[in-house]
Parts: C-alpha cells; sequence; structure tokens
C-alpha cells in the first residue's frame, strides 16, 4: 500500500494503523524505516514534488517482489512542505521471517533514494531550493544529450 | 503531435512538438540553454514508462517526461 499525504506524516498514526492491518496475519516479523527532517545547513525544513503515475508503478513493481518472498510492504511519503524534526518517509516490510525483512527494506529504502521519482527543496530563508547535490540520476540518464 | 512535460525544478512549460522520434525531440532540446544542465542528468519517459535508449518510435498523443536526479526521504 502507498500513502501520499500532503505536509507532514503522522508516524504514530500510520505504524499504528500498519501494525493493526497486519497484527493477524502470521507475519513473524514487522520492519518499518521512520524518515526523519533532520536541522542542518541552516534549513527550516524540506519539501516535495513528486510524479505519482511512475512512483505508482516503481511502487507495484516492488509490490511483486516482495511478495515473490512472502513479504508485502507499506510505504508513506510527503508531499509540499515538511518542517524540522517532522517525518516526510515511512516505508515497511512485514515477513514470515525477519532476514527476509531484514534484507528487503534495505533494498526497498536504497531503490527509492536512487529511483523514485521525487524531488527534493531545501526551505531555507522563505525560499525552495532544489536539493542538486543530494539528488541521484535516474538509471538510463541522459539519453537526450 | 506529442506532449513534452518537464518534471520537478527543471521548470519549464510542456511544449507540444511535431516529431516521430527522441533523436528529434534531443535536437530540439539541445537548442534551448535553460535546459543544458538537464539533459546529461534527466530520465525519460514516454507515456510514463521510462526508456533507456532513443530507438523508440514515437506516436501522435504521446506524452514524453524529463525526470531530473531525484531525493525522495
Amino acid at each position: 500500500m502507498l500513502e501520499l499525504y500532503d505536509g507532514a506524516l503522522d508516524v504514530s498514526t500510520l505504524l499504528d494503523k500498519w501494525y493493526k492491518e497486519e497484527a493477524t496475519s502470521n507475519y513473524g516479523a514487522f520492519i518499518p524505516f521512520v524518515g526523519t527532517v533532520r536541522s542542518e545547513d541552516g534549513i527550516d525544513g524540506l519539501s516535495f514534488d513528486i510524479y505519482e503515475p511512475i512512483l505508482n508503478s516503481w511502487y507495484s513493481a516492488w509490490e511483486e517482489k516482495a511478495k515473490e518472498r512472502g513479504a508485502i510492504i507499506k510505504m508513506a511519503h510527503s508531499r509540499g512542505d515538511v518542517m524540522l524534526h517532522e517525518s516526510s518517509y515511512i516505508a515497511s516490510v512485514f515477513s514470515p521471517k525477519r532476514r527476509v525483512a531484514l534484507e528487503l527494506i534495505d533494498e526497498f529504502v536504497e531503490d527509492f533514494k536512487a529511483s523514485a521519482p521525487i524531488w527534493k527543496y531545501d526551505l531555507k530563508n522563505n525560499e525552495r531550493v532544489y536539493a542538486k547535490e543530494r539528488s541521484t540520476a535516474i538509471k538510463g540518464s541522459g539519453i537526450l544529450s | 503531435m506529442v506532449k513534452v512535460e518537464f518534471l520537478g525544478p527543471i521548470g519549464k512549460e510542456p511544449l507540444e512538438l511535431d516529431i516521430t522520434n527522441l533523436t528529434q525531440l534531443a535536437t530540439i532540446l539541445q537548442e534551448d540553454e535553460t535546459l543544458s544542465e538537464w539533459l546529461e542528468n534527466s530520465a525519460v519517459a514516454i507515456n510514463d514508462t521510462l526508456v533507456a535508449s532513443r530507438d523508440v518510435e514515437l506516436k501522435d498523443g504521446d506524452k514524453i517526461s524529463l525526470l531530473p536526479p531525484v531525493c525522495g526521504g
């Protein structure tokens, strides 16, 4: 399940909801990853643009990969502004045994950072500045150059 | 005609172009100085599917998207 929200994520509500959704599904492992906006370089927060059509297909492909390993994934992400110490991203894996969940959360979050069509901006001095140096070109980029 | 959209921070209005392949698109976009910093690091999707080469035929009504470097989370 992929959930997008305007502004910061309500971490405790989402984790509680997901936990309860799978409480009797016989998964032995539940591993959430919660991303929180940190204070650094004088930013007031972060802001995000999302391109949903490709995000949805990227996510569906990961749902299939998880299913092949007997696991499921759940993810939430923010659109727009998220201020310091708030959360913009939660990913989680449920699996029968811990090893699959530990490996899958690592692979899933790393591929998310490299491939998911989401753009990050620093909020600083009332400006919204693209986080160019922290961004990664999607695999296969540059075919028009 | 195909529609070309520029996602995220590129900040350019969409274009409607009468072209049939990505090499024609590359030629047109390379003439736009505002795109010079984006073409080498942007991925390309046709009708919301990423493509890995220019070897694709474009049809009337296709939507082409340029996706600059990403950073979710």
